[in-house]
C-alpha cells in the first residue's frame, strides 16, 4: 500500500477538461458552465463519482467540457440512459443536461417518465426557446409567432412550459433560474443536488445568434429587477429594485395580484412554500407583465428515491446493499421445478 | 380393487404421435397443451410443442379468428418438430374443428364436445350445415363426447356456477386424452394445487373432471376402430432432464452469461409480444441479483440498457421486430460507444405490426444491416427452446469480450415451444470474467478510453466512479485514442475501418463448422438453415438420406460475422439452399458474401416448415 496523498481542495477550474468550448461566443451556456463547475468545487464533488449524461444540441455537448464522467448520448434520450446508469450504480452522482428541443419536444416522453419515477439526479434544461444546433427552428417552448426558418409566417403552437410540465409529471423538485444570475444560480443547483429525487431546474439561456434577446422582457439589466421574483421559502413575496412590491391572492380567486407596499402591509402578502404544489404551479405559469418566479419553486421531501426502492427487492433477496454481479446457485434453479432422470 | 380395476385395453404401441388441442382462447387450451407436455415428459418421450394462438386476449366466442391451439409430437425417438400432420384433434367447438381440419391426418381421430356444436355455434364457425352431418368429416374418425354436460356431471354438488363448472372442461378433455396415451395424472394434480390453493373448490372441481375424462376412457365401449396407444419412451442420453420453453432457457441463459463474466444484469424492457415473457420471467428471480426495468418506451428500454452498460452491468434489452425498430439509433450509439449490450429480438410476421403471434425469420436484414452509417455489431441466432440457454451465454462473451452490442435472433415459436432439455452443469461452460479497466495513467500522462486490446481491438471497459480515469464518449465521432470529438477525416476512415475490423475478429474465437448431418467431404446439396428452421430442416435432410441422397445440412448460429470457414464448406457442394421463414435473406447475405449460387427456399405462413413440404422442394431442387 502507497499512501495517497491528502487530495488537494478542487478550484472551480479543474472541473474544466482541456478541450475548447465550442459555443457561440457570448452564449448564455458559458455562464451556465462557469456556474456548474464553481458549484462543484465549493461542493467539493468527486470528479470521478459525478457522470453527465447529454442528449443531442448545444446544451448537450456540456458533458465534453467537465472534468468527470461523461456521455453524450442521442437526441432526447439523456433521461433514459441516465436511468440506467442508476439502476446499475445508484451511488454516482448523475448530472442530465437538456434543452427545450431535447427534453421537452423528442425526449418528451422520457422527461415526463424521468419525473414521475424520480430518479434521484439532477436535470438542467437549458432553455432558450429555439432550436440552435440545427440552425434557428421554432422550438416547443417558443412563444407563438416566433419567426424562424421553418415558420417564416410565425409559430402558431403554444409553448409548453417546463416547469408546469415537471410539476403536471409529478416532479418532487422544479426550480428556475437564468443564466444572467451569476449570483443566484450556485444556490439553486447546490439545492438542487441535495434534493432526493429528480431535481429539474430549468435554466433560462439567451441564444445569441437565434433568439437574441427573448428575455429581456424580464431579463435585461434594467428590468431584472422590477420583473423578477426570487423565491425564498417562508418569505413573503416581495420584488422590484427597491423591493416595494409584493404578490398578494386576489381576494375570494385564486389569482395573483400585485401590490404596492406603500398601500398593502407585508402581512397580505402570499408566503413561498416550497411544498405547497398548488402555489408552485400558480409561480410557474407566471409571465409579464407579473414578475417571472425564479429559485426552487417546488421541492417536496419524499422518503426514499425511486432507484432505492427499484433495487429494494433485489437487495432484500440477494443481502446486498447495491447491485453486484449475479449470484447464486444456478444449476439449482436449471433443475427446480418437474425433472426427470434418464439413466 | 383387485379384481374389479378396469379393462386394460389392448393399446397400439407407436414410435410417435401428433395430437393438437383446439378452442377458443379462453378456453384454456395453452394449459390443456402444457399440462399434457409435462406428463408426456415425465413419460420420457421426447417431443416438440408449438402454441398457436391469436393476437386477441380473447376473441368473440365461438369465431374462427379466435381458435387457439396447442400442437406436441412425442416420440420414442428423436423428435424435432411439432409434426407436419395431426394425429388427433381435440376440437372443442366447431371454429375450432373448422380451422384445424385440414392440419388432420386422413384417417386421423377428431375428438368433439357435441355440446358444442350448436345452431348458433355453427353459424359462429360459418358452417352453413353440421360437418357431422354432411359427409365431409368421412375421411377421419369421429368421437363424439357429450363433453360439456359429462363435466356439469362431473363437478356436480362442489359449488361452481354453471359458467365455473363449464370452464372445466378443458381438464375434462385433457383426462381422456391421457388415457389415450396412458399418461400419469399427478403432476397435473400437484400443479392444479399450487395453481389454485386458495380455492381448493376449483382444483377439486378441475380434478374430478380430470379423473372423468380418464374414467370415461376407461369404460366407454369405444369403436372398434378406435384404439388407445402406447409410445415407448425415447432413448435419450442419461442425465436430468426438464421441459423447457425458448423464454424460460433464454433466461436462465441470461443470468448465466452475466454470472460467467463476474457481471450484474440489468434487463431493460418494454411490453410487446412474443418478448414480454423474458421480462416477466427474470422480474422473478431477484435472488439472483438480477434488475429489471419496465421503461416507457422501446427507445427507453434499450437506453436504460445502454446506460447501465456504461456503468458496468450487462445491459439487456428483449423485443420484437417493430419494437427492435424504435431501438434502432440507441444500437448505433452502443457501436459509436463500444459498449456491451444484447439485444434479443423474437422475431415475428412483418412488416409493421404483422403477425404479433405468428413465427417468422423476417428480420435479418434488419439485425445485420439495419442501421445508418457503416453499423457493424454481432448477431447470433438461437437454433431451438434449449439452445438458447447457450447462445444467451454466447452472447454474453461476445458483448464483454469484443465490447459490443450483439443482436440475438429468437422467434415467436421458439419462444412459445417447449422440449425436453438434457439440464448441463454450469461448470461445463467456460468462465469469462470481465477485467474492468482501472489503472489511472501515470502523472502527466492522460487515460485514452478508445485504446484497444491488440488481439480483439475491443477498447478499455472503465466503470464511472473509478479514480483518474475520467473520460467522457459520445455519439459524436471521435478520436481513435482520446475519445474526444474528432471530425478529422483520416480518423473516421480508420475508426470506420477499425469498428468493422473489431467485429472481424470475433469470428475467429468460433469453433470450426460442423454438419448437422451428411457428409462432411461434400455432395449433392447443402441446406443452409439459421434459427428455429433447424428442426425441420434436420428431420427432412435426415429423411433423405436414409433415402440415399447425398444431402448435407448445415445450420448457422453465428449470423454476423459470418463464420470464416463458411466459405470452404460452401464450395464441397454441387448445390447449395437456404431455407427460412422469410423471402430469402440469408440466401442474398450468402450470394453476396460469397459469389455463391444460394437458393432460397422460403415460407411465410406464419407457421413453421412441415418436414414433407421441405423434402419436396429439397428434393425437387436436386431435380434442376
Amino acid at each position: 500500500m502507497t499512501e495517497m496523498p491528502a487530495p488537494k481542495k478542487l478550484q472551480a477550474k479543474d472541473y474544466a477538461t482541456d478541450q475548447e468550448v465550442r459555443w457561440c461566443p457570448g452564449c448564455g451556456d458559458y455562464a451556465i458552465l462557469k456556474s456548474v463547475q464553481k458549484t462543484l468545487a465549493e461542493l467539493e464533488a468527486d470528479p470521478a463519482q459525478t457522470v453527465f449524461v447529454s442528449g443531442i444540441g448545444c446544451s448537450s455537448r456540456f458533458p465534453y467540457y467537465m472534468a468527470t464522467y461523461g456521455f453524450h448520448t442521442i437526441h432526447g434520450r439523456a433521461p433514459a440512459i441516465a436511468t440506467g446508469v442508476k439502476l446499475a450504480n445508484p451511488d454516482l452522482d448523475v448530472w442530465v443536461v437538456t434543452g427545450d428541443g431535447d427534453g421537452l419536444s423528442i425526449g418528451g416522453n422520457h422527461l415526463l417518465h424521468l419525473l414521475r419515477r424520480d430518479v434521484d439526479l439532477q436535470l438542467l434544461l437549458f432553455n432558450n426557446e429555439i432550436y440552435g444546433l440545427t440552425k434557428g427552428q421554432a422550438s416547443p417552448t417558443s412563444r407563438p409567432g416566433t419567426r424562424s426558418p421553418s415558420t417564416p409566417s410565425g409559430s402558431l403552437d403554444q409553448p409548453v412550459s417546463a416547469t408546469r410540465f415537471a410539476l403536471g409529471a409529478g416532479g418532487s423538485f422544479v426550480a428556475r433560474t437564468i443564466d444572467t444570475d451569476q449570483k443566484r444560480m450556485p444556490a439553486v443547483l447546490k439545492r438542487a443536488r441535495a434534493h432526493r429525487g429528480t431535481a429539474m431546474v430549468e435554466i433560462l439561456q439567451n441564444c445569441i445568434v437565434y433568439n437574441d434577446g427573448v428575455f429581456d422582457l424580464f431579463a435585461a439589466r434594467d428590468v431584472a429587477g422590477e420583473r423578477q421574483l426570487h423565491l425564498e421559502h417562508g418569505q413573503p413575496m416581495i420584488f422590484g429594485a427597491e423591493r416595494d412590491k409584493g404578490l398578494r391572492l386576489k381576494p375570494g380567486t385564486l389569482r395573483v395580484e400585485v401590490v404596492s407596499l406603500s398601500e398593502v402591509p407585508e402581512s397580505d402578502l402570499l408566503v413561498h412554500d416550497e411544498t405547497d404544489p398548488m402555489l408552485a404551479t400558480l409561480l410557474a405559469g407566471l409571465e409579464p407583465p407579473f414578475p417571472v418566479a425564479m429559485g426552487v419553486l417546488y421541492a417536496e421531501e419524499r422518503p426514499e428515491s425511486w432507484e432505492a426502492r427499484q433495487l429494494a427487492e433485489v437487495g432484500q433477496a440477494t443481502g446486498r446493499p447495491a447491485p453486484g454481479p449475479i449470484q447464486g446457485d444456478l444449476d439449482g434453479l436449471l433443475r427446480s421445478g418437474s425433472t426427470w432422470t434418464v439413466e | 380393487m383387485e379384481g374389479s380395476g378396469p379393462i386394460v385395453p389392448s393399446r397400439r404401441e407407436v414410435e410417435s404421435a401428433v395430437v393438437r388441442f383446439a378452442g377458443d382462447s379462453g378456453d384454456g387450451m395453452q394449459v390443456t397443451g402444457s399440462q399434457f407436455t409435462l406428463a408426456t415428459a415425465l413419460a420420457g418421450n421426447d417431443l416438440a410443442t408449438f402454441p398457436d394462438f391469436p393476437a386477441e386476449i380473447r376473441a368473440p366466442v365461438g369465431t374462427t379468428f379466435g381458435v387457439s391451439a396447442f400442437q406436441i409430437q412425442f416420440g420414442a425417438r428423436e423428435v424435432r418438430t411439432a409434426g407436419d400432420e395431426v394425429e388427433v384433434l381435440v376440437a372443442m367447438n366447431p371454429a375450432a374443428l373448422k380451422v384445424n381440419l385440414a392440419e388432420v391426418r386422413r384417417g386421423g381421430l377428431i375428438i368433439l364436445d357435441s355440446d358444442a356444436f350448436t345452431k348458433r355455434n355453427l353459424t359462429k364457425a360459418g358452417y352453413e350445415v353440421d360437418p357431422r352431418a354432411d359427409g365431409s368429416l368421412e375421411p377421419w374418425r369421429l368421437l363424439e363426447i357429450d363433453m360439456t354436460q359429462q363435466t356439469e356431471r362431473a363437478v356436480a354438488g362442489l359449488g361452481l356456477s354453471k359458467k365455473e363448472a363449464h370452464r372445466c372442461k378443458n381438464f375434462w378433455a385433457l383426462g381422456l386424452v391421457y388415457w389415450l396415451f396412458a399418461r400419469e395424472r399427478q403432476a397435473t394434480v400437484d400443479w392444479l394445487e399450487k395453481r389454485f390453493g386458495k380455492r381448493p373448490e376449483l382444483v377439486a372441481a378441475n380434478r374430478a373432471a380430470l379423473d372423468a375424462g380418464h374414467a370415461w376412457g376407461e369404460t366407454a365401449e369405444l369403436p372398434s376402430e378406435i384404439s388407445a396407444w402406447s409410445v415407448p419412451s425415447a432413448r435419450l442420453a442419461p442425465g436430468v432432464y426438464r421441459n423447457v420453453t425458448g423464454s424460460q432457457a433464454l433466461s436462465w441463459g441470461l443470468l448465466a452469461g452475466a454470472q460467467k463474466a463476474g457481471l450484474g444484469l440489468t434487463f431493460c424492457g418494454y411490453p410487446i409480444t412474443p418478448a414480454s415473457v423474458l421480462l416477466h420471467s427474470l422480474a422473478s428471480l431477484k435472488s439472483f441479483g438480477v434488475v429489471t426495468f419496465q421503461a416507457e418506451d422501446e427507445i427507453a428500454a434499450i437506453c436504460a440498457a445502454i446506460g447501465a452498460g456504461y456503468a458496468g452491468s450487462l445491459g439487456v434489452t428483449a423485443s420484437s421486430g417493430p419494437g427492435v425498430a424504435l431501438k434502432t439509433e440507441a444500437l448505433g450509439l452502443a457501436i459509436a460507444a463500444e459498449l456491451p449490450l444484447i439485444v434479443v429480438n423474437a422475431q415475428r410476421g412483418g412488416p409493421s405490426t404483422g403477425l404479433p403471434t405468428k413465427t417468422e425469420q423476417s428480420d435479418l436484414f434488419q439485425a445485420v444491416w439495419g442501421r445508418n452509417g457503416d453499423a457493424p455489431l454481432a448477431v447470433i441466432s438461437a437454433r431451438s427452446a434449449a439452445d438458447c440457454f447457450e447462445v444467451a451465454i454466447e452472447a454474453a462473451r461476445i458483448a464483454t469480450t469484443w465490447m459490443t452490442p450483439v443482436i440475438l435472433l429468437t422467434d415467436g415459436y421458439l419462444q412459445n415451444a417447449s422440449e425436453p432439455w438434457r439440464v448441463p452443469n454450469m461448470a461445463d461452460f467456460a468462465d469469462f470474467p470481465v477485467q474492468f479497466h482501472t489503472q489511472a495513467p501515470a502523472e502527466g500522462e492522460s487515460f485514452q478510453p478508445y485504446g484497444r486490446d491488440p488481439d480483439s481491438l475491443a477498447r478499455a471497459w472503465v466503470r464511472p466512479g473509478t479514480p483518474g480515469l475520467e473520460h467522457r464518449i459520445g455519439g459524436l465521432e471521435r478520436d481513435a485514442l482520446s475519445g474526444n470529438i474528432s471530425y478529422d477525416p483520416d480518423n473516421h476512415q480508420v475508426m470506420t475501418e477499425t469498428r468493422a475490423a473489431k467485429i472481424a475478429r470475433i469470428a475467429k474465437s468460433y469453433p470450426p463448422l460442423a454438419l448437422e448431418r451428411g457428409p462432411e467431404e461434400g455432395g449433392d446439396l447443402l441446406v443452409v438453415g439459421w434459427g428455429s428452421t433447424w428442426g425441420p430442416i434436420g428431420r427432412a435432410v435426415s429423411n433423405m438420406n436414409e433415402a440415399g441422397l447425398a444431402v448435407g445440412h448445415l445450420h448457422l448460429r453465428h449470423i454476423w460475422p459470418l463464420p470464416e470457414d463458411l466459405g470452404d464448406v460452401l464450395k464441397r457442394w454441387r448445390r447449395v439452399a437456404v431455407a427460412e421463414m422469410n423471402g430469402g435473406q440469408l440466401a442474398t447475405l450468402l450470394r453476396a458474401t460469397y459469389l455463391v449460387d444460394a437458393v432460397p427456399v422460403t415460407k411465410v405462413s406464419g407457421r413453421p416448415f412441415k418436414v414433407a413440404e421441405l423434402e419436396a422442394r429439397l428434393t425437387a431442387l436436386m431435380k434442376d
